[in-house]
């Protein structure tokens, strides 16, 4: 395949003004990548500072309620920062810190890879700012706070649908204007080359260990994964080191919203059609001008109009399939995570727990299924509430 | 020889943008046809796009109103052809690629050759991107316009030797919009362009008082103006045809002088 393609996806659509950048970057990450040093020192954080491997657990009182294959969970809820985003922004930053920049930029849906962005910063020294949608700066106030709490500068995006796709707009907007000493530390495995190749590499880490863990626990690889997508990056960090191995199932669950057959829903697979937006060729929620459709999920992280162009080859190919997931299936599955397993998950992950509700008792007892819990539902709590109708008075 | 390196030909050239469909495409028809009598050597020609990543809030805020104002494709070629029954004034389109992608190339520059739009330019479409849309671009004898950036460095030589029409040269990092300051080392940029290609080069990003578009003449040959149009039209609104014929002709007297 050509570099930086994913079939006809991905590419480099992205201002004359950030090009040398981005092959600065690319250059520099194919030399760290390889350099033992860094990988020590990335392996070391990992281990010492974000709680790696994470674990992989055994949901029994799951299995035996749905009654057929034997589902485990991969706890990136349990990485430092709550979420898989930190596997993400350690590589990054520390690659960053080795270019000789000292100031990140990201943006953000949820607030997970803002606050994993924040957190680096602190820990390297490193001056932060995040862009988030202000409708999310509304709907994730604690991880807000808990941004500034760490040290970074939060700006509320008010363009456009003031979520996570303009969240990215103005994170570009400002890395144009100032590209000498700062990183873009994007968060998801999107955007113009070679972002959606050096996060998956980074987030390959979750399948690395995955393989190896039910392979240990089972004997045998398992017969599906599953993980929620939005941009994608918990999918194509759980999915990537399977891809190899046709006999297992890679699922990924999109935000279907009120429903794929309203116009309320982020379902780019089901819905979307093929664009070039975000400095890549995807799949993209779009009108029928090619104008970018405003897309909505009551999850703010899987609230984005497109997805990731090797997510978008996945599907060409029929290797991964794509099915939605409506937020009253997620909040469903929120609350069945938490009651069943004793885990409060995030809503965003909920999608991939209601996708394995509905496939796990037609399955086989000997067979098993790895569902990604990208991150904790602390964050969710008060929006849950808000949901069911519950007065929190908080 | 095209028509857009035709117009460098006679002097120093005003190129300004507007945004189509802010007001509305009527007025669209209006102010281009204003900037055409005001002396405007070349107008680009804004298509609208819900999410402008290289520009400040003044053009956005205008895409924003297009679209809210019914804009599609379609009405645009319409408009076109309205200005074309008027003026042979080149002509320019400038837009993110999405909705031209979506419209498809084939079908977009079959349209731009039978309106004779001149030219096309996208900030999204930098030199590796630029054969997909060039290669189908030439079948209908339109340029496809390149840009330079003040971080383009070593990239310079090969975008100019492939570059159509004119070099759009981005005046200074960022995303467009009126500025006091531009980046310091432009003179170094052109010559550079100059040694690689005789195809002319415009600067814009930011430029709106005659000195400044004065000063960018002289470095280069042509000025564009962008944000400072747009923002008449948004101040002036339905009665913006005056205000921009004034200060089209301001602007093109002192890119005059630049020559």
């Amino acid at each position: 395949m050509e570099k930086g393609r994913y079939g006809i996806h991905g590419g480099q659509y992205i201002s004359e003004t950030l090009m040398n950048e981005l092959i600065r970057l690319e250059e520099q990450y194919e030399y760290y990548k390889k350099d033992p040093e860094f990988q020590e020192e990335l392996n070391r954080l990992f281990r010492t500072y974000a709680n790696r491997p994470s674990l992989l657990y055994y949901a029994e009182n799951m299995t035996k309620d749905l009654g057929g294959a034997k589902i485990y969970i991969k706890r990136e809820d349990l990485n430092h920062t709550g979420s898989h985003k930190i596997n993400n922004v350690l590589g990054q930053a520390l690659l960053a810190k080795r270019m000789g920049k000292t100031r990140l930029i990201a943006e953000t849906g949820a607030g997970q890879h803002g606050v994993a962005t924040a957190t680096a910063a602190a820990l390297f020294g490193m001056e932060c700012e995040v862009f988030m949608g202000k409708e999310d700066t509304q709907r994730q106030a604690l991880n807000v706070y808990r941004m500034e709490l760490l040290g970074a500068k939060v700006h509320a995006v008010e363009s456009g649908t003031m979520t996570l796709k303009d969240a990215v707009n103005e994170a570009m907007r400002e890395w144009s204007t100032r590209v000498e000493d700062t990183h873009y530390c994007l968060g998801s495995v999107m955007g113009p080359h070679p972002f959606p190749m050096i996060v998956r590499d980074f987030q390959s880490v979750i399948s690395k260990e995955a393989r190896a863990q039910i392979l240990e626990a089972e004997g045998k690889l398992p017969k599906a994964v599953v993980a929620c997508v939005g941009g994608g990056s918990n999918a194509m960090g759980i999915f990537y080191n399977f891809i190899p191995d046709k006999e297992v199932a890679l699922i990924g669950c999109e935000a279907a919203g009120k429903g794929i057959d309203t116009p309320l829903h982020a379902a780019t697979i089901a819905k979307g059609s093929l664009g070039i937006f975000h400095g890549m060729k995807s799949y993209f929620c779009q009108d029928d001008q090619g104008q970018i459709a405003p897309v909505y999920s009551i999850s703010a992280g899987l609230d984005y109009p497109g997805i990731g162009p090797e997510h978008a080859y996945l599907h060409d190919t029929g290797r991964a399939q794509y099915v939605p997931i409506t937020d009253d299936e997620a909040v469903d599955a929120f609350e069945y995570l938490a009651r069943t397993e004793g885990i409060i998950c995030a809503i965003e992950s909920a999608h991939a727990v209601a996708q394995v509700r509905k496939i796990a008792g037609s399955m086989s007892r000997d067979d098993s299924i790895i569902v990604c819990l990208s991150g904790r539902g602390d964050k969710d709590v008060a929006a849950i509430a808000r949901y069911k109708g519950v007065d929190l008075h908080e | 020889m095209s028509r857009i390196k035709e117009i460098f030909n006679k002097g120093k050239a005003f190129i300004p943008f507007i945004t189509a469909g802010d007001p509305s495409l009527d007025k669209t028809v209006d102010y281009v046809l204003a900037m055409a009598d005001a002396g405007a050597d070349l107008i680009e020609i804004g298509i609208p796009f819900s999410d402008p990543t290289a520009e400040g809030v003044v053009i956005q805020e205008a895409n924003i109103r297009a679209l809210q104002a019914g804009f599609t494709m379609e009405k645009l070629f319409e408009t076109v052809a309205k200005i074309r029954e008027k003026s042979d004034i080149p002509l320019i389109f400038m837009t993110y690629i999405n909705p031209v992608f979506h419209y498809g190339y084939d079908a977009f520059f079959q349209k731009c050759q039978e309106l004779s739009v001149d030219g096309f330019i996208s900030p999204d479409v930098p030199y590796e991107e630029k054969a997909e849309v060039s290669e189908v671009a030439k079948k209908y004898g339109v340029d496809v316009i390149s840009m330079v950036s003040p971080t383009s460095d070593e990239r310079i030589a090969k975008i100019a030797a492939e570059a159509d029409g004119f070099i759009y040269v981005v005046s200074s990092m960022g995303v467009t919009g009126v500025r006091s300051q531009f980046s310091t080392d432009l003179d170094r940029i052109v010559s550079k362009i100059r040694e690689t290609t005789d195809t002319p080069c415009a600067i814009g990003f930011g430029i709106s008082t005659p000195e400044q578009a004065e000063k960018m003449a002289g470095i280069a040959d042509g000025a564009i103006v962008g944000s400072a149009i747009v923002k008449i039209v948004a101040t002036h609104k339905d009665e913006a045809a005056r205000p921009l014929y004034a200060y089209v002709k301001e602007m093109k007297a002192a890119v005059e002088d630049a020559g």
